[in-house]
């Protein structure tokens, strides 16, 4: 086997927050060979964009090495470049500027950096808006300048965080083919794509291999090839073959329930973390599934049918499997008698069941017995909100702190004023106002 | 580190510099020479620490991309500079600028023409000719004057600011394009012209070569020159805290000499000023947020106010001052009501421009809502306005409160026409220990100053301001 373009080795990082600290990522290892199209696909939060980071030189990971063409990797790569997310062109700069400034930061002279620049902006398809300012593109042209920049210094190893995300969907389909293009004609200097997405469609599409991800801590769980000649068409039987597999591994299967819930912080044991996903949007998806005569469904044909994202999917399936409201198998959900039930019920009933699943949530009854222990129900939310970054790192305790009170809301389990940052039980009395 | 120092730093009134920097220049230098640069000197401490302050907050709020992307694709430091930071900055550091430059015009006055002990200097400039005509009760040459000075603004305003402005247009971060843009009438005819083209290729030279350079040396000196400016950091760091304990010590010495009866005064001037801040921000807030409101409510009207107000604002009251309290000495509290006037005058634009850009950004919708609701006048007031305007009001309200503090110098103690006229106020105390060359007490009065507005900023101001961000942001 030929040696490897990049190669991560046993790349951790951790970060500190206080005296705590939380693994952002743990054991990485990753190879990349010359000609491969790999994506890392895992749900928000899983560290995918830090690795990204890792693996040009922008971050320094914690431990573990990066080797490139088996050098280790000091400071940026400068073989590497990077397309993000957010386009991050200079707004006050034109279309041509922004992409002769790259150039420009390698030390070419003017005449060749306009020569190349203009020749990228024609391969990408932007002739004619070399004089645009990125403020009069959609976002779809504007990310044709990102990747006309990112090529312009003929880089072998381009990164791609997320390039598509912040599109409009036809938008985005156009650009993944104008990609896949630009990649097989061999005209672009390109040895080696990685990309970062949580898109499973998306990463089908494009990628030769993909390495799965999961969070809590940070890490690769599998790897999936896609053995799929271009053209990929979204519609073929064997495309959705590997869709329905990736949905599979990503969305696991449900555990018994105690494994499933987990344990309260402070507790030993992992504590779970409620996904982030607001009410609203798991009773819409009970009511899906249960509009379907036969309650089974193929994970990657519901996200077809409601038009949602897959990463958003995923997390609200977690939430309900945790509620108990449906099983996980083999890539097919199916509720469950009680899901069913939920479905059928009215608004006041909804909120009953819900509250009765609620308190089962160690997490929750952690967050109850608190406030009963406490001198008339009811705590600072600021209190609260300190124990659970003894448990998660800071901005992942915020989200927990966001999702209880709006699970518990819901559910009128506890109430909780925003201007007082009172956190009080439904049965407390009313702070007097 | 660098924010409570910049923020102690523009805590300092800055007359109280002016004894120390004329007195250390004039040991070495020519007197003329001495008092022109501690003049200069003067005007740039007031206008320093709030660029240097506008440029390190833009430095820290560069989006996270974009500065990643100036690393990946390996910018040298000249071409980050160029392309990332300092378009960043240019905004925010032409409005800083503006307002710096007002606040000169307002200190002109006290800048060209003071005593300091037994000595008498004055510079020859429209501050000390306005100041000589005041003194003399010669209303036809202050008149003259002051018609200099308006046109001095408007010429400024029309052929450095504006422009300047209207060149920034593209430096503004937002990427969909905005209905209001800067324009100037100046700015559009130089782009076409000879002059321009030719001091574009000269800037193109200058630019070509640094980048050059830049570019050489990021290549060539690595990790050497980092370990470097280390070890003088370092050396730096050591220099200035000897400096610091030695100053602190010998400070703390010359304090302990100053009497108990003068601490005292110190402590009742403090209240005064204090109360005549207080009261100059009252009123401010009281008129400026009612008309803030109503010209930021319609674009129109606001389109030929906002320039007027500009320049209303730059004609510095100091200026008018000597008049002011000549109408004003014959009723009770005269010189009172005088100096609560001249801070209001030194502070009040600041919140009237913060109102009227408070009142632009109310979303159409919610005054769709405000009226389909059909609230009454009182209920809009609560409901949608005040809310709204307040992180505005803030935010102006703590510049102005900077402002009053700096002006009670001027404002609580006046000599024109042979005669000295002082209230009870620190400001009054600064200036008469200036003028009588009496340094303890000069020294202790502002001290007072910069402890009783930096311990404000962190105790009154900053908690508002979190609350403001925290709930009456919009959007």
């Amino acid at each position: 086997m030929p040696e490897p373009l990049l190669e991560l080795r046993d790349v951790t990082q951790v970060y500190r927050s206080g005296t705590r600290a939380f693994l952002a990522l743990k054991d990485v290892h990753l190879t990349l060979a010359e000609g491969e199209f790999v994506v890392l696909l895992g749900p928000s939060g899983c560290g995918k964009s830090t690795l990204l980071r890792i693996a040009t030189g922008l971050q320094k990971p914690t431990s573990g090495v990066v080797l490139y063409r088996g050098e280790p990797l000091r400071g940026v790569n400068p073989r590497a470049t990077i397309v993000f997310q957010t386009f991050a062109l200079f707004p006050w700069l034109t279309v041509l500027e922004n992409v002769e400034v790259a150039a420009a930061a390698r030390g070419l002279p003017p005449a060749e950096r306009r020569r190349r620049a203009l020749e990228m902006l024609d391969r990408v398809g932007l002739d004619g808006f070399e004089e645009a300012y990125p403020r009069e593109l959609s976002g779809g042209m504007r990310q044709k300048v990102g990747f006309a920049r990112a090529m312009v210094v003929e880089p072998e190893l381009l990164c791609l965080d997320e390039p598509f995300s912040s599109l409009d969907a036809l938008s985005a389909a156009a650009l993944r083919g104008e990609l896949l293009e630009l990649w097989h004609s061999g005209k672009i200097s390109t040895k080696a794509i990685l990309m970062v997405t949580h898109n499973i469609e998306e990463a089908v599409f494009l990628g030769d291999r993909l390495l799965l991800m999961e969070k809590d801590p940070g890490r690769i769980v599998a790897e999936v090839r896609v053995p799929l000649a271009p053209p990929r068409r979204h519609q073929t039987g064997e495309f959705r073959a590997v869709v329905d597999e990736v949905y599979a591994l990503l969305a696991g299967e449900t555990q018994p329930e105690p494994v499933e819930l987990g344990s309260a912080p402070g507790e030993p044991g992992r504590v779970r973390a409620l996904p982030d996903v607001p009410v609203a949007s798991l009773a819409g998806l009970v009511e899906a599934l249960a509009a379907t005569p036969g309650g089974r469904h193929d994970l990657y044909k519901l996200a077809g049918d409601l038009h949602v994202d897959s990463d958003h999917l995923l997390r609200s399936v977690e939430a309900l499997e945790l509620l108990g409201f449906v099983t996980v198998a083999k890539g097919d959900i199916a509720l469950t008698p009680l899901g069913g039930t939920f479905a059928g019920a009215g608004i006041l009933a909804r909120k009953e069941i819900f509250a009765a699943r609620l308190r089962r949530l160690p997490i929750v009854r952690w967050l109850l017995e608190l406030l009963e222990a406490a001198e008339g129900g009811r705590l600072r939310g600021e209190v609260v909100a300190r124990a659970l970054e003894l448990q998660f790192p800071q901005k992942e305790a915020e989200k927990q702190f966001k999702v209880i009170v709006d699970w518990g809301r819901y559910a009128e389990l506890f109430a909780y004023d925003d201007a007082t940052d009172a956190l009080y039980l439904e049965t407390a009395t009313r702070a007097t106002t | 580190m660098l924010l409570p120092l910049l923020d102690v730093l523009q805590s300092v009134p800055i007359l109280s510099y002016l004894p120390v920097a004329v007195l250390g220049l004039t040991a070495f230098l020519p007197e003329r020479l001495a008092v022109e640069l501690a003049s200069i000197f003067l005007i740039f401490t007031s206008q320093a620490w709030n660029l240097t302050f506008a440029w390190y907050q833009s430095l820290i709020t560069i989006p996270g991309e974009l500065r990643e992307a100036s690393i990946i694709f390996r910018f040298h430091p000249y071409l980050r500079f160029r392309t990332l930071e300092l378009p960043f900055a240019a905004i925010h550091l032409i409005w800083n600028s503006m307002m710096s430059w007002a606040g000169g015009w307002f200190f002109l006055m006290a800048a060209e023409m003071f005593t300091v002990g037994a000595r008498d200097f004055r510079l020859p400039g429209l501050g000390s000719y306005l100041q000589e005509a005041a003194n003399r009760g010669d209303t036809r040459a202050l008149g003259w004057g002051l018609a200099t000075l308006v046109v001095l603004i408007v010429a400024l305003d029309q052929l450095v600011w504006r422009p300047l402005l209207a060149w920034a247009e593209r430096f503004k971060l937002e990427m969909v394009e905005s209905e209001i843009q800067a324009s100037s009438w100046f700015y559009e005819a130089l782009k076409g012209s000879r002059v321009r083209s030719s001091l574009w290729r000269s800037f193109a030279a200058l630019d070509q070569w640094l980048s050059m350079r830049s570019l050489r040396r990021s290549v060539t000196a690595k990790g050497k020159n980092r370990k470097l400016s280390h070890s003088m950091f370092y050396g730096l760091a050591v220099f200035f805290g000897v400096l610091l304990v030695f100053g602190a010590a010998w400070a703390g010495k010359f304090l302990f000499s100053l009497p108990g009866s003068y601490w005292l005064l110190i402590a009742e001037g403090a209240g005064a000023t204090a109360l005549r801040v207080a009261a100059a921000l009252v009123i401010s807030v009281l008129w400026t947020v009612p008309v803030g409101l109503l010209v930021g409510l319609n674009p129109r009207v606001a389109s030929w106010i906002q320039p007027a107000v500009q320049i209303a604002a730059s004609i510095p009251a100091t200026a008018l001052f000597p008049i002011l309290v000549l109408g004003l000495l014959h009723l009770p509290f005269g010189l009172n009501l005088g100096a609560v006037l001249l801070m209001l005058a030194g502070s009040q634009w600041y919140i009237l421009f913060n109102v009227i850009a408070g009142a632009r950004t109310i979303p159409q919708d919610l005054k769709n809502t405000a009226l389909l609701l059909g609230l009454s006048w009182k209920q809009r007031w609560r409901i949608l306005y005040l809310p709204a305007l307040f992180p505005y009001l803030v935010t102006g309200a703590i510049t102005a409160s900077g402002g009053a503090w700096n002006a009670s110098i001027v404002a609580e103690y006046v000599h024109f026409g042979g005669q000295r006229l002082g209230t009870v106020g620190l400001g009054a105390l600064i200036a008469q220990a200036t003028e009588r060359g009496h340094y303890v007490l000069l020294f202790a009065a502002t001290l007072t100053m910069s402890v009783v507005v930096v311990i404000l900023n962190r105790v009154l101001w900053r908690r508002l301001y979190r609350l403001s961000e925290a709930r009456y942001k919009l959007g």
